[in-house]
């Protein structure tokens, strides 16, 4: 039983955490057709920028509860620029080019941010647990969660729900969801797609930046962190359905819930059984769980 | 045409002939080196075939891996020790392995192609780290080799090694130059530019991509047992993980596919140029290779073979 | 015995009947013209001869035997050639190599696909169709830049490399200009009549048709209303109203009050 509520909590933590990470992608996707491996950067400058100036913050002697509001400053301040710059500055002169040239745009994008980590903030590991200890622990019997994981579910929830809303309720949200379904009919009824294009990789990417400052906290930020999360973040997005907001969500909780699973019963299979699950759904679903098929006339 | 050897076949007989000579003046080092960016140009020749079917595989470290791990399990659970026929094998199973994930890989193309490749390799990836059995996260040391019977290490076993991987590099570009001079090659870019109508004329695309697979992912295994062998060593991280497949996709890219030479000389390069980066500059190799891949995307679309091509004609 | 036969084919697609228990029978040597209006399920139903649609319900046999659960690639090999309406060419290659491609896997024999490509007796054979369909001007042109005449010859011609004794021509004159119409047809027509070969093609243009066809087929709304020789079916009533589209106060079957905005 306890290993039951073990799996259904460590589970959910992990859904959370690559949810948010996901849903930035398969927005992306969704709209501009891009598989964007550059968001694995993304995530770790958010991660970075968070960590430095949680240590700013709290050095200055300001209030420590604060320093979840800087988590969150961090996420926009690193998003909204670079989204921009690498939307406006790079992928618009390679639009209408194939899907496959796209990823290798992203992925020089990648290669470039990796270094460039490196030499804003050198190899040394930066941590701001403070944050993390600040909110202390929960016992459930033997069990000990740390109330910040718990925190990152709400977190997730509030994320999901505000993109939620956004996508249905405001005149932003709604002229996405006609890109997403037509693109040719969104150009057709007049609506902005460059605008829409911007706007969209600037939230994916503070959607990225956002995973990053909020796991900062929790383990020690290191070059190559974002390397292992884009391929997690890859197979959630293929699992749910690539540009599907369901998707993301379905595909994070089965994420999570398989991969504590085999965490905590067969530990040796807790990076396979995730890609396993990935090449089932390709095998037999091949668009993703909530994906739409897509038929070639002639 | 038939027996008799086309330009390009000469050409490759030439620079093998350039390859055996180098031995004589090259540093202990960069034979080693040399030996490596072959194996890897092994690797990129196979990718070299699959991109000109505009497919791309973000998951060939796996045969890679499959290659070199090949060899570090046939030395130290099957007490295999022969060098031949440790990398003969190795691309035996790689190109089984190849075949049987093929079956299902060649249903799909583009993004899900790429993506199905990376899950497989990730698969690999995820069981080796894991298993004690199978090294963990150490891997295995790939030491105690024979050569016809005859125990060779170090320096010897570097220089065979090293003649073994141009003999390999020489003989498998003249088969696959052949392969892409035939009509099953020549069907790499109708079934990129149309599939309809290729099955309208009567063959089957996915059993054509799978032939293609499997020939990429012998190549693969075949240079990744040559790389175990010269590095002495199999490891997850350096032989399985995304981002070595990465590095492959880059150098295909980097390399273009005008020629099967491209693969060897876009790796030789590539190798050269990561050493001294490692040397004199290690934060900015990655920065470097990142913006060549958006220089040549942008300016250089068909790689850096398409200098050499426009070379020597100018002249 | 009848070369082709569909019995009681129909097609749906969701709450769509694009065929609707077509019976048809094609005899050797046969050149036949099929017409209707866009939607009335032509191309559908040369779809389902080669292939690329499955029936929903029905059967279609070629010389006796049941090709319905066939590929294309299988029923090309049957010697069941099409040409599209949109050509299907590969865009970045020459017209050249368009055509030793398609000679090159229409060949036979163990391992022919590893056989080099650019063998003479391949390259001869390519210029001589290319003489044939009177392109060879465009020999070195890349598929995807030559004007859309050449590019329906060419489609047509990658469809002969198989010697087939069935070719359905989908729309061959669709998209060209009146000038051209008469000389494509010229040239297909005389290339499959000097090789025997059974034609069924889709066309628009009732001159055409009438010129070209020895028996025609009218379809409407997924079924034949119509089959019999080109005088017949041209001049019966239900055709001029509803294929041809003469009659201005035009109304559909069974369907009253629906008039033409």
């Amino acid at each position: 039983m306890l290993t039951l509520i073990a799996i259904l909590l460590d589970g959910l933590i992990f859904a959370s955490w690559i949810f948010i990470v996901a849903v930035g992608l398969t927005l992306i996707f969704g709209v501009m057709r891009i598989l964007n491996i550059a968001h694995g950067s993304l995530y770790a400058f958010g991660a970075y920028v968070a960590a430095w100036l949680v240590g700013q913050y709290l050095s200055a002697g300001y209030a420590p509860m604060g320093s979840f509001a800087v988590l969150l400053l961090s996420a926009i301040i690193v998003g909204v620029p670079m989204g921009f710059i690498m939307e406006r500055g790079l992928l618009r002169f390679m639009y209408g080019r194939d899907e496959v040239i796209m990823v290798l745009v992203t992925y020089a994008v990648f290669l470039i941010l990796e270094d460039a980590i490196m030499l804003i903030w050198g190899t040394d590991a930066y941590f701001a647990f403070e944050p993390y200890s600040l909110l202390g622990n929960t016992e459930i019997e033997a069990l000990v969660f740390s109330n910040y994981d718990l925190a990152m579910i709400a977190l997730a929830l509030v994320v999901g729900a505000l993109l939620w809303w956004g996508l249905n309720h405001t005149r932003v949200g709604k002229y996405l969801q006609v890109v997403i379904h037509d693109r040719e009919l969104a150009q057709a009824l007049g609506i902005n797609v460059t605008r829409v294009f911007t706007i969209t990789f600037m939230v994916g990417a503070v959607l990225g930046a956002l995973g990053g400052a909020f796991t900062a906290p929790q383990i020690s930020v290191t070059p190559g962190m974002g390397v292992e999360v884009i391929v997690l973040a890859f197979a959630v997005v293929v699992i749910g359905g690539m540009g599907s907001f369901p998707g993301a969500v379905v595909g994070a909780v089965l994420v999570g819930i398989i991969r504590a699973a085999a965490v905590h019963l067969l530990p040796q299979l807790e990076l396979f059984i995730i890609y396993a699950v990935m090449a089932l759904v390709l095998v037999f679903r091949p668009q993703g769980l909530f994906g739409q098929a897509e038929a070639r006339k002639i | 045409m038939r027996g008799m050897l086309s330009k390009t076949e000469i050409g490759l007989f030439v620079a093998l002939a350039v390859l055996l000579l180098a031995k004589l003046i090259l540093p202990e080092w960069a034979v080693t080196l040399g030996t490596v960016a072959l194996a890897r140009g092994l690797v990129v020749l196979g990718l070299l075939i699959l991109w000109r079917t505009g497919l791309i595989s973000f998951g060939q470290a796996l045969f890679f891996g499959t290659g070199g791990y090949t060899v570090g399990l046939l030395r130290v659970y099957g007490g295999l020790t022969d060098i031949f026929v440790l990398t003969l094998l190795a691309f035996l199973f790689a190109g089984l392995l190849a075949y049987l994930l093929g079956l299902l890989i060649s249903r799909y193309r583009e993004i899900f192609f790429a993506m199905l490749c990376l899950a497989f390799s990730m698969m690999l990836y995820g069981v080796l780290v894991k298993t004690e059995v199978l090294g963990s996260t150490d891997g295995f040391n790939v030491v105690g080799l024979t050569l016809f019977g005859f125990p060779i290490e170090g320096n010897t076993l570097q220089t065979v090694n090293y003649f073994w991987m141009c003999l390999l590099a020489c003989a498998m570009s003249i088969l696959v130059h052949r392969y892409l001079s035939s009509t099953m090659g020549h069907l790499s870019p109708a079934i990129r530019d149309n599939e309809i109508r290729v099955e309208y004329l009567g063959v089957s695309v996915q059993r054509t991509i799978n032939v293609k697979f499997v020939i990429a992912g012998a190549l693969a295994g075949g240079g990744g047992a040559i790389t175990a062998i010269a590095v002495g060593h199999v490891d997850p991280d350096a032989m399985v993980y995304w981002l070595i497949s990465g590095e492959f996709v880059f150098v295909t890219i980097f390399a273009g596919t005008g020629s099967v030479a491209a693969p060897f000389l876009g790796s030789v390069i590539f190798e050269l140029l990561r050493t001294y980066a490692f040397e004199y500059m290690p934060l900015l190799w990655q920065l470097t290779m990142g913006t060549v891949l958006l220089i040549v995307i942008v300016f250089l679309p068909n790689g850096l073979w398409s200098l050499v091509q426009r070379g020597p004609r100018k002249g | 015995m009848a070369l082709l036969h569909a019995d009681n084919l129909s097609k749906s697609f969701g709450s769509v009947i694009a065929a609707d228990r077509i019976e048809v029978s094609i005899e050797e040597h046969e050149v036949i013209g099929v017409i209707g209006a866009n939607g009335a399920g032509k191309t559908t139903f040369v779809n389902m001869v080669t292939g690329y649609l499955k029936p929903s319900s029905g059967r279609i046999f070629y010389q006796g035997r049941d090709i319905t659960p066939l590929s294309p690639r299988d029923i090309t090999r049957l010697g069941i050639c099409r040409s599209f309406q949109v050509p299907q060419v590969f865009t970045s290659l020459s017209a050249f190599d368009n055509l030793m491609i398609a000679l090159g896997v229409a060949q036979k024999g163990m391992f022919h696909l590893l056989r080099p490509l650019r063998r003479k007796e391949l390259i001869d054979a390519a210029d001589a169709i290319l003489a044939r369909y009177d392109i060879a001007e465009y020999r070195d042109q890349p598929a995807g830049l030559l004007p859309q005449g050449v590019r329906k010859l060419l489609d047509i011609a990658m469809a002969m490399v198989h010697d087939p004794n069935l070719v359905l021509l989908d729309e061959p004159t669709s998209g060209v200009s009146v000038h051209e119409k008469y000389g494509i047809m010229d040239v297909v027509m005389a290339a499959l009549k000097e090789l025997g070969i059974t034609v069924l093609f889709v066309e628009h243009d009732m001159d055409i048709v009438e010129r070209y066809a020895k028996r025609v087929l009218a379809f409407y709304e997924g079924a034949i209303i119509s089959d019999g020789d080109p005088d017949t079916v041209l001049k019966d009533d239900q055709v001029r109203r509803f294929v041809i589209g003469e009659e201005p106060q035009a109304t559909r079957p069974q369907t009253a009050g629906a008039t033409h905005a």
